[in-house]
C-alpha cells in the first residue's frame, strides 16, 4: 500500500512516509534483443512506454569487425542524428586512468558500451549497464550513466560514463549501433 | 510487463565465517546481482570470488581490469590468470568500514560465452573502484563462493544477497 506524506506529498511503499522512496518489485522487463547468426548493424527498442521513472539497459556484446581489439557501440534517441549529444568518461586500461569527453556530438561520436572485436579471443564478450534517468520527463534534457567494460586476460577496459541528450522530448526509441556479433544481447528494463 | 530483480538468497552471518557460498543457483535468470556488505575482524583484505558449475573453479581462469580512486589519485591496474576474481582493490572491508560491493554476473547461465562481470566496490575511508572481470569458461554458473584473499574471516553481521534479473 502506498503511503503519502502529508508534509512532502511523497508516496512511499515503505511503512514510514518521508523515508527514501522504496518500491519493492518495481523493476520490470520490457524487451530483449538477441543477435542471431550473421550479426546485426543496430539494435532498436521502440514504442517504449512512458509509464516508468527510469530505464535500464543491460547487455553483453562482441563485434564482427576486426583490428581495433575493443570498440564501442553508440546510442541515439528518437532517431535524432543531430549534434545534440555530449559525453564524458573516466576509464582504466590496466595501467592508466584516463578522462575524456566533449559536447555537441553526433551519435557516432558517443560511445556507450565497450566490447571486444573479432581480433580478441573467441567467447569473450564485453558488457554494459546503462541507466537512463527520468527518460519521459518533457521539462529537461536526458542524462544517462554507464558502467561498461571488457576484460581479455591481459587487455581490456573498464569505463564510467555520463552522457547527455540535449532534448526535452520523452524518449520512446533507443538505438544502439555497432557491428554486433552473434550472441550479443541487450535487455531493456523499466523502473517505477 | 514481468516484474524481476528477484531476491534469490540472503545470508547474514551470525558468527564469523571464512566464506559464503550460494549453490544450486537456478539458471532461469539472465543476469545475477550479488550485493555484499562485509566487515572483517582486523586488517584490510580484498574480496575474492570464485564461481563454477557444481564445484567452484580454483584454476587460473580469472582476470580483472580495475579503475580506482583513492581520494588523492586515480589509477588502473590489472590481474591476469588469477585463481580467483579480486572484487576489491581499495574498496576492501575493514573492521569498522564495510566494503559495499555489487557484482553483476552477466549472462551467467550461457554455455556459449565466457562470463564477464561488472563490479563496483567502495570503502569510504580507503577508496572506490569499478572493475570488469572475466571467467574463462563456457560453463553455466550455478555456484558462487565469496571469501577473502587471506586466511581470515568475515565478521558476524556481514550480509550477502543474491538477486536474479530476467529479460523479457
Amino acid at each position: 500500500m502506498a503511503i503519502t506524506s502529508l508534509k512532502s506529498g511523497i508516496s512511499t511503499r515503505s511503512g514510514m512516509a518521508g523515508n527514501t522512496l522504496i518500491y519493492p518489485g518495481s523493476y520490470e522487463s520490457i524487451a530483449t534483443v538477441d543477435v542471431g547468426a550473421g550479426g546485426v548493424a543496430s539494435i532498436t527498442f521502440s514504442s517504449i512506454p512512458a509509464t516508468y521513472t527510469h530505464l535500464q539497459i543491460r547487455g553483453i556484446a562482441r563485434a564482427t569487425t576486426s583490428g581495433s581489439s575493443f570498440v564501442n557501440c553508440t546510442i541515439s534517441y528518437n532517431s535524432d542524428t543531430g549534434a545534440n549529444y555530449a559525453g564524458h568518461d573516466l576509464y582504466g586500461d590496466g595501467s592508466s586512468a584516463v578522462a575524456g569527453g566533449g559536447g555537441s556530438r553526433v551519435p557516432s561520436n558517443i560511445g556507450v558500451v565497450t566490447f571486444p572485436d573479432a581480433s580478441i579471443a573467441a567467447n569473450i564478450f564485453g558488457t554494459g549497464i546503462i541507466d537512463i534517468l527520468d527518460y519521459a520527463n518533457t521539462s529537461k534534457y536526458k542524462t544517462i550513466r554507464v558502467l561498461t567494460g571488457a576484460d581479455a586476460n591481459g587487455s581490456g577496459y573498464i569505463l564510467l560514463r555520463s552522457e547527455l541528450w540535449q532534448n526535452t522530448s520523452a524518449i520512446s526509441t533507443i538505438t544502439l549501433t555497432a557491428a554486433f556479433a552473434q550472441y550479443s544481447q541487450f535487455a531493456l528494463y523499466g523502473i517505477a | 510487463m514481468a516484474k524481476t530483480y528477484t531476491p534469490i538468497a540472503t545470508t547474514t552471518l551470525t558468527s564469523a565465517a571464512a566464506s559464503v557460498t550460494f549453490s544450486s543457483i537456478s539458471g532461469a535468470y539472465t543476469d545475477l546481482a550479488l550485493v555484499i556488505t562485509p566487515t572483517i575482524p582486523t586488517g584490510a583484505y580484498d574480496l575474492l570470488m570464485r564461481v563454477g558449475n557444481s564445484t567452484v573453479d580454483s584454476g587460473t581462469n580469472y582476470s580483472v581490469t580495475r579503475l580506482s580512486g583513492t581520494g588523492s589519485a586515480a589509477n588502473s591496474t590489472r590481474s591476469t590468470s588469477a585463481s580467483g576474481m579480486f572484487c576489491t582493490y581499495y574498496g576492501y572491508p575493514t573492521s569498522t568500514n564495510p566494503s559495499i560491493t555489487t557484482i553483476n554476473l552477466m549472462n551467467y547461465a550461457s554455455t556459449t560465452t565466457y562470463k564477464t562481470m561488472l563490479i563496483r566496490s567502495n570503502n569510504a575511508s580507503a577508496g572506490t573502484e569499478a572493475i570488469v572481470g572475466l571467467w574463462r569458461s563456457t560453463a553455466a554458473i550455478n555456484i558462487i563462493t565469496i571469501s577473502l584473499d587471506a586466511s581470515t574471516n568475515f565478521s558476524s553481521g556481514s550480509t550477502f544477497t543474491l538477486y536474479g534479473i530476467l529479460k523479457a
